[in-house]
């Protein structure tokens, strides 16, 4: 008799744990056959408001770290994904029988790989790109710096759930950010296994948060949430203004992309340093010079 | 004023207690010492839309008061949503057909011609500013118009070398610009508004504030001199209506505001369904934080200037003082000696150190403020000072025994009203100069270099001063974070928010 597989209980990854939602709901979702394949947290606003305060606390402390130990921890991830380049592939197909289809996840976890790689080196580097010593009129050293905003809301695009989703949030992290991130709501189960993977490329805990749900439940919150201090995401018209109404009332930064412009997330344009700039603060600050 | 039986007792120095100093109180006056120079107003200004001035359709004015006396300078136009719609007609027409083609090295010499246009003007412009606003005479000169000049001739460097903007990528200009500007330096938000914009290649609806329109106007006289193709600087006056049209309008690809962090939000809201860019730049309530190891006597020039510098109205104002504990007695006594010699009166007396407020209403707002300060227990102290009896003027004041939950340290005054606190640790300071939604800018004075560096770090705000304070350069980007609005300006920084990336 054959031996019956244990199948994975699917969790989303907040503060460094994995954790089923508040509500104890979940939501299923279908291999590529159309057999259920497994439950998913179907997070709710609660969620996002704990994860937010993960995220809060474990801000302060990535900040700190130092710019090349962020940069080798965004390399790691991008070591850890490679080796498991295989089985995210099949994260993405659920079971896809057409070599099509598998051709592409395996394309997608490729490019997701190279985005960290990317953003990973430039994590020493921005900042010498982006500020500069400023020559006032006057005897003062005066020079602008960047610093994180603090905890940046994701909301990932449907389209290349995993490409997608890492492009947002990589940007956002290498300078020192902390990020919560509404996974794609139609292919959620990516970002469930790249909370694993994140668990174990010596990201500390809080840093990236994911949560697997509905739009419609949980993007008013992202919207309303005074201590998300950005939100970059993809988003429909509706949503778009939504978000950007919540973000009048505590002066949030907003970074949409449209849902309806078909983003092309493997293009080289899809990673660049502005993308990095999006969850910066420029400082500047004056000193006499004297004795 | 002070008389001679409060002052020390002149006998040998003793530790612990303040040195003797000279007070002379009110023993001699100063005599008056006014500035002269012509303001060259007129009558009354006309709404300025592409290279021209045009009357209203409505035949509509409104009075610009001096705040110093309460007399009318002059009648202001005021823009209907026709002239608004004119206005950005002809911002189109000149981005599409003059200023948006033009090569980068031939603005930058129009906008070299309006530095130095204004530098010729500068004392006429600097009457004119105190006349229209109530800052004193000695700011306007000194400060805001060669800081105006300034600013355009800095970003007039920047039009040909755009490509050093933003590294790795081309930039473009955004088209068409929709900006309102708040009245506390009225001159320069015109020059910090429209140099960046214009030098990117951007054309411009601008609309002042209501009570001071007449320096804009005057600097659209400048740029008629100038020969600024039409259409590429337009200017349109009225109060918040005018300003809902122009920031509301469908034409402007951008809106930059400068202005209160409640308007802010407004606007915001109002723009929420749209793709519009924006920048704000809204409200402060800053920290200005003095450690125990502090050069004392200087710290104290710069609370001075941080808090009553413009009367106060100054979005980055140094409104809330966090002094460290063991030198908190001596600063408050530094302070209040130092506040008695400040001259409040007459803005054109080159000898004034604190104007006029801009406005009834805003004095208004001051009073109420300053009364709940006095209701909710925080102990007042204003120098013995008298003014004038026309005009709307306020004391500089101060405020000891405040906590953070006062409404005196919470709530922007934008007012010569200052509120201080105390702290005993580092982390203190931080956790309490944080505690704000703003995030304008801050203030650290200590002898200690790695302290610094450390505060700034932590200090949740755009601009730092350390050892100073209220400094300013065209080459210096400012900003906020928080709800005191996001983008900069002035510096490379404040570039990168007109324009696009191609």
């Amino acid at each position: 008799m054959s031996r019956l597989p244990i199948t994975k209980t699917p969790k989303v990854y907040v503060g460094g744990a994995f954790i089923r939602s508040e509500s104890a709901r979940v939501f299923p979702i279908r291999d590529a056959a159309g057999h259920f394949f497994a439950n998913i947290p179907q997070c709710t606003r609660k969620d996002l408001r704990n994860a937010v305060e993960a995220a809060a606390k474990a801000g302060p402390g990535w900040a700190k770290r130092t710019a090349y130990n962020r940069g080798q921890i965004l390399y790691r991830l991008g070591e850890m994904l490679e080796a498991r380049a295989v089985e995210m592939t099949s994260a993405i197909t659920l079971g896809a029988p057409s070599p099509a289809r598998v051709r592409a996840a395996a394309r997608e976890v490729a490019a997701t790989v190279d985005r960290l790689i990317y953003y990973a080196g430039w994590a020493d580097k921005y900042e010498q790109v982006l500020g500069n010593v400023n020559p006032v009129a006057a005897p003062y050293f005066n020079f602008t710096v960047t610093e994180p905003m603090g905890v940046v809301g994701v909301i990932a695009p449907d389209a290349a759930p995993l490409l997608g989703l890492v492009s947002l949030l990589a940007p956002a992290i290498v300078s020192g950010n902390t990020v919560v991130a509404l996974a794609s709501e139609t292919h959620p189960y990516a970002a469930i296994l790249l909370g694993e993977m994140l668990a174990t490329s010596d990201l500390p805990g809080g840093v990236v948060n994911l949560l697997t749900g509905f739009r419609r439940e949980i993007v008013p919150t992202f919207a309303t949430h005074t201590h998300l201090r950005a939100i970059s995401g993809v988003a429909k018209a509706d949503e778009r203004k939504a978000l950007k109404l919540g973000a009048a009332e505590s002066v949030k930064r907003t970074h949409l992309l449209k849902a309806e412009a078909k983003t092309d997330w493997f293009a080289s344009r899809a990673q660049s340093l502005e993308a990095i700039r999006d969850t910066l603060e420029f400082k500047t600050t004056w000193h006499p010079i004297g004795a | 004023m002070a008389s001679l039986n409060t002052l020390p007792k002149f006998s040998a120095r003793r530790p612990g207690r303040p040195a003797p100093e000279l007070i002379f109180g009110d023993l001699w006056t100063y005599d008056p010492a006014p500035e002269t120079a012509d303001p060259k107003l007129k009558a009354r200004y006309e709404l300025f839309i592409n290279g021209r001035f045009i009357a209203p359709k409505s035949g509509k004015y409104f009075n610009s008061i001096n705040p110093a006396n309460e007399q009318k300078l002059a009648e202001i136009a005021l823009a209907g949503p026709a002239e608004v719609e004119a206005a950005y007609r002809a911002a189109q027409r000149a981005f599409d057909t003059t200023w948006g083609r033009m090569p980068g090295a031939e603005r930058a010499k129009y906008l070299f011609r309006i530095a130095r246009l204004l530098q010729d003007r500068a004392r006429e412009f600097a009457v004119a500013e105190t006349m229209d606003g109530g800052k004193p005479i000695k700011e306007s000169r000194d400060f805001d118009v060669p800081m105006a000049a300034a600013h355009f001739f800095y970003h007039a460097g920047w039009a040909d070398k755009l490509d050093y903007v933003a590294p790795g990528r081309r930039v473009a200009p955004l088209g068409v610009m929709g900006q309102v500007i708040p009245w506390n330096f009225p001159l320069l938000m015109c020059a910090w508004k429209l140099a960046p914009a214009l030098a990117m290649g951007n054309c411009v609806v601008l609309k002042p504030a209501e009570t001071t329109s007449i320096t804009a106007l005057k600097l659209a006289e400048i740029i008629q001199d100038a020969d600024l193709p039409p259409g590429v600087v337009n200017i349109v006056t009225g109060a918040g209506e005018t300003g809902a049209a122009v920031m509301g309008h469908r034409i402007p690809a951008k809106v930059a505001f400068t202005g209160s962090t409640e308007v802010g939000k407004i606007i915001m809201r109002s723009l929420a369904g749209t793709d519009k860019k924006m920048t704000m730049e809204l409200g402060g309530k800053a920290a200005n934080i003095i450690f125990d190891d502090a050069p004392l006597d200087q710290a104290v020039e710069g609370i001075i200037n941080g808090i009553f510098f413009n009367q106060g109205h100054v979005c980055c104002a140094g409104s809330r003082l966090l002094v460290h504990e063991p030198v908190a007695g001596r600063v408050v006594a530094k302070l209040k000696q130092r506040m008695k010699v400040l001259r409040v009166g007459d803005p054109l007396d080159k000898n004034t150190d604190i104007g006029a407020i801009n406005s009834k209403e805003q004095l208004t707002r001051i009073t109420a403020l300053v009364k709940s300060g006095v209701k909710e227990g925080a102990g007042l102290f204003q120098p013995a000072c008298t003014l004038p009896a026309k005009g709307w003027y306020f004391p500089p004041t101060i405020f000891t025994g405040v906590s953070m939950s006062h409404r005196i340290a919470r709530e922007e005054i934008f007012g010569p009203v200052l509120s201080i606190l105390t702290f005993r640790t580092p982390e203190e300071a931080v956790e309490k100069a944080n505690n704000t939604a703003y995030g304008l800018s801050a203030g650290v004075w200590t002898d200690k270099g790695s302290r610094i560096l450390k505060m700034s770090t932590e200090l949740k705000a755009g601009v730092v001063w350390a050892n100073t304070y209220n400094k300013f350069d065209p080459t210096s980007p400012f900003g906020g974070y928080k709800e005191s609005g996001f983008g900069r300006e002035g510096g490379r920084q404040g570039l990168l928010d007109y324009c696009r990336l191609v």
